[in-house]
């Protein structure tokens, strides 16, 4: 029995910085004063708080230290574990008040959200099936195979309002039960888990953190419509879920959850993984199952729909990670409970990537509902250096920006769609007032751009022209009516392109001309980036508050800088690249862009 | 291949295990226990490993034990202070391993305080 838990984070943002060897550590110094069978070290999956990792959190105390390092390992032995006082200096601090936070349960980061989706991430190691059967996992499976009929599973998820976390926001219980009226003996569960937005990494964290939770789910899923084979379709990009789904499954076969005769059931259900090779387009639903039959990724006309015909032709049941991970849960709690959270037409909760301009990157979940002021202020601790907020942008590369005016907007997905944005998978990027955006949208057209498959010509094309387009605003050298031009074309892609890939591509442009009309005004009328960011309407110019210490002449990159000691320095603007060296060496604030 | 029994048999095992990682609210029951070196060289390892077992063996559900650093009376070492929701705190002195299974026993089960155990004015 073990006296003390060790809780290493191992979700991909700690892992990157060394969390695996800071668990290694921790299991030789309590190895070397003869701890190891006292204290328990687990790998867990994302706390969510990853600006602040890597994280450990210590228990019972629920000690929550975060920015450790392999050198500070010994100190929380010896101090913690050895002698039971928590090291001050590792714990983590709210930007706001800088006061130590004992437990991570008193940060209002976690104090403000709703965990039901990430309940278990960040609590149990991922890699350890009793883990999660200690925290009702599996039960949910138990009563639908014991107590329930197919139809009366179908009937609670669509009683529970479920809608696809996907992004599109489609009643999950009518598509489950589309897919179960449809005719045919052999039919097929997916699990979308081609995450490709810029900045997403909700169904990521899940998979990491979290993967039985999947898996019963999608057996869950395979009872009610009547399939016997699920498949996992996650990018190879995503090393370390795949590896805990694949642990995950071999734990589940050992355990009679997965494979013949389920539980002593009867029941069969097997699941395979897919790995994608990181295309954007394999997210859309059509493509992604193209892609599991072998083929190059490409998008298909609608109809027939997946639940009709699907993966091989056959119908279908395809679904986000984030939808699946509910259905656990509403089985167990009942559709009451689900429908007790969130708006009157999106029940429960979302999962959101923290990201961008914003104190605390990571990932929160919110119930439904919660305005975005909340999510930014209180959950996101804030806009960092005391700059303002001014927009955020939901949905990716398909979403659109909330701007600051609608900064009290409930969030859920009628509202997001009324303003031009979308929920989208979950990716939320903040943006201050440096930022321009004009750029942001060349950002996200820029990808969509690359990612288009090709197949259409609106979106192949299409897309192409506008980024011409763009490219001309932030170089100075449009005209006011390439604006008319360019919503012209939007639209056209918009209703002409194949697949969500295209009809989606021009909504950041959309999105940020409708609210940042003036900005756009700005680059065309004035040849100026109001944010200071498009370089080629920005120069450089020393003021006459330099002194004439020659930093910044050593420093420029292109020789673009003369003076003599002492005295004011010149920019030639003919040789300048506008890279800002300057203005960030510069110790008196002498040099200004414009 | 396990059975739906054998699926109830670990919940219930290992909730017994994580019921560590529970946060600590308002109407648990704490005993925490002094670990600095005054307490860990007089013995406190031993007492708590032995209260952490007896909870354990007795499934005590909303009972944790903690840590604390030097109280300040190293003398009276290993010290256990128990916390029960709505109570005044009681602090015993010069534990071991058997009398903290008998704190358990009678105090945290029973609700009878251990008398004899505890601290005194002299």
């Amino acid at each position: 029995m073990f006296r003390s838990h060790i809780l290493v984070c191992g979700g991909t943002g700690c892992h990157s910085n060394d969390s695996a060897a800071i668990r290694e550590k921790f299991e030789a110094a309590l190895k070397a004063r003869k701890l190891d069978k006292d204290v328990q070290v687990v790998t867990t999956g994302c706390f969510g708080l990853c600006a602040a990792g890597p994280v450990v959190v210590v228990y019972p105390e629920g000690a929550f230290y975060s920015g450790m390092t392999v050198d500070d390992v010994e100190t929380v032995v010896d101090e913690h574990i050895v002698k039971g006082r928590l090291v001050e200096r590792l714990l983590y601090k709210e930007k706001a008040s800088h006061a130590a936070i004992k437990a991570l349960s008193d940060t209002n980061f976690i104090k403000k959200q709703t965990r039901v989706v990430l309940r278990n991430c960040g609590v149990i190691n991922p890699e350890n099936i009793d883990e999660y059967i200690a925290y009702d996992g599996y039960q949910a499976l138990i009563k639908v195979l014991t107590e329930m009929q197919p139809q009366e599973v179908v009937d609670i998820v669509k009683k529970s309002g479920l809608r696809g976390r996907g992004g599109g926001g489609f009643p999950t219980g009518l598509k489950w039960q589309f897919t179960k009226d449809a005719p045919g003996d052999v039919k097929y569960v997916c699990v979308n888990a081609d995450e490709g937005d810029p900045g997403a990494f909700m169904d990521r964290s899940v998979l990491e953190g979290d993967p039985h939770a999947l898996l019963e789910a999608m057996v869950i899923a395979g009872f009610a419509i009547g399939a016997h084979q699920g498949y996992i379709y996650v990018r190879a990009e995503y090393p370390i879920a795949v590896q805990r789904c694949k642990i995950a499954m071999e734990q589940a076969k050992e355990y009679g959850l997965l494979g013949k005769n389920i539980l002593g059931t009867g029941f069969d259900f097997d699941i395979e993984i897919r790995l994608g090779a990181g295309a954007f387009v394999c997210g859309e639903e059509t493509a992604l199952m193209t892609s599991i039959e072998g083929n190059r990724g490409e998008p298909r006309n609608r109809p027939p729909f997946p639940a009709v015909k699907g993966l091989f032709g056959k119908p279908t049941l395809l679904n986000n990670v984030e939808t699946y991970v509910n259905i656990p849960q509403i089985i167990l709690k009942g559709p009451q409970w689900f429908t007790s959270m969130g708006t009157e037409k999106s029940k429960g909760t979302k999962v959101f990537a923290l990201g961008g301009k914003i104190n605390n990157t990571g990932l929160v979940e919110i119930p439904m509902g919660t305005t975005l002021r909340e999510v930014i202020e209180d959950i996101g601790g804030g806009i960092p250096n005391g700059k303002k907020f001014k927009a955020a942008q939901t949905g990716g590369p398909s979403g659109g920006c909330i701007p600051a005016s609608e900064y009290d907007i409930p969030i859920d997905y009628d509202n997001l769609i009324s303003i031009g944005s979308m929920m989208g998978s979950g990716g939320m990027i903040v943006m201050d007032e440096d930022n321009c955006m004009v750029d942001i949208a060349r950002f996200f057209l820029d990808f969509t751009v690359d990612e288009s498959c090709g197949k259409c010509t609106p979106c192949r094309v299409g897309t192409k022209r506008l980024l011409e387009m763009l490219t001309r605003v932030i170089e100075g050298k449009a005209e006011l009516e390439d604006l008319d031009k360019m919503e012209e074309l939007c639209y056209y892609i918009k209703n002409n392109a194949l697949c969500g890939l295209g009809q989606t591509a021009p909504n950041p442009v959309l999105s940020t001309m409708r609210y940042f009309r003036d900005e756009y005004e700005a680059h065309i009328k004035e040849k100026r980036c109001p944010a200071g960011v498009c370089k080629a309407l920005l120069s450089y110019f020393i003021t006459e508050a330099c002194k004439g210490c020659t930093v910044c002449a050593k420093k420029c990159p292109v020789g673009a800088i003369t003076g003599v000691v002492k005295g004011q320095h010149v920019i030639d603007q003919s040789k300048c690249i506008k890279c800002g060296v300057c203005m960030d060496n510069c110790k008196f604030a002498a040099i200004i862009k414009k | 291949m396990k059975t739906i029994a054998d699926i109830m048999a670990i919940k219930e095992k290992m909730q017994r295990e994580i019921i560590l990682r529970d946060n600590l609210s308002e109407n648990e029951t704490r005993l925490v226990v002094g670990m600095a070196t005054c307490g860990i060289s007089a013995g406190a390892r031993a007492v708590f490993n032995a209260l952490v077992d007896e909870i354990a063996v007795r499934n005590l559900k909303g009972v944790k034990v903690t840590r604390s650093g030097c109280l300040g009376m190293c003398k009276l070492e290993p010290i256990v202070e128990v916390y029960v929701p709505g109570q005044e705190k009681i602090t015993y002195i010069r534990v071991d391993a058997e009398k903290a299974k008998k704190i358990i026993a009678s105090h945290i089960v029973n609700g009878n305080v251990v008398e004899e155990y505890m601290i005194t004015n002299e």
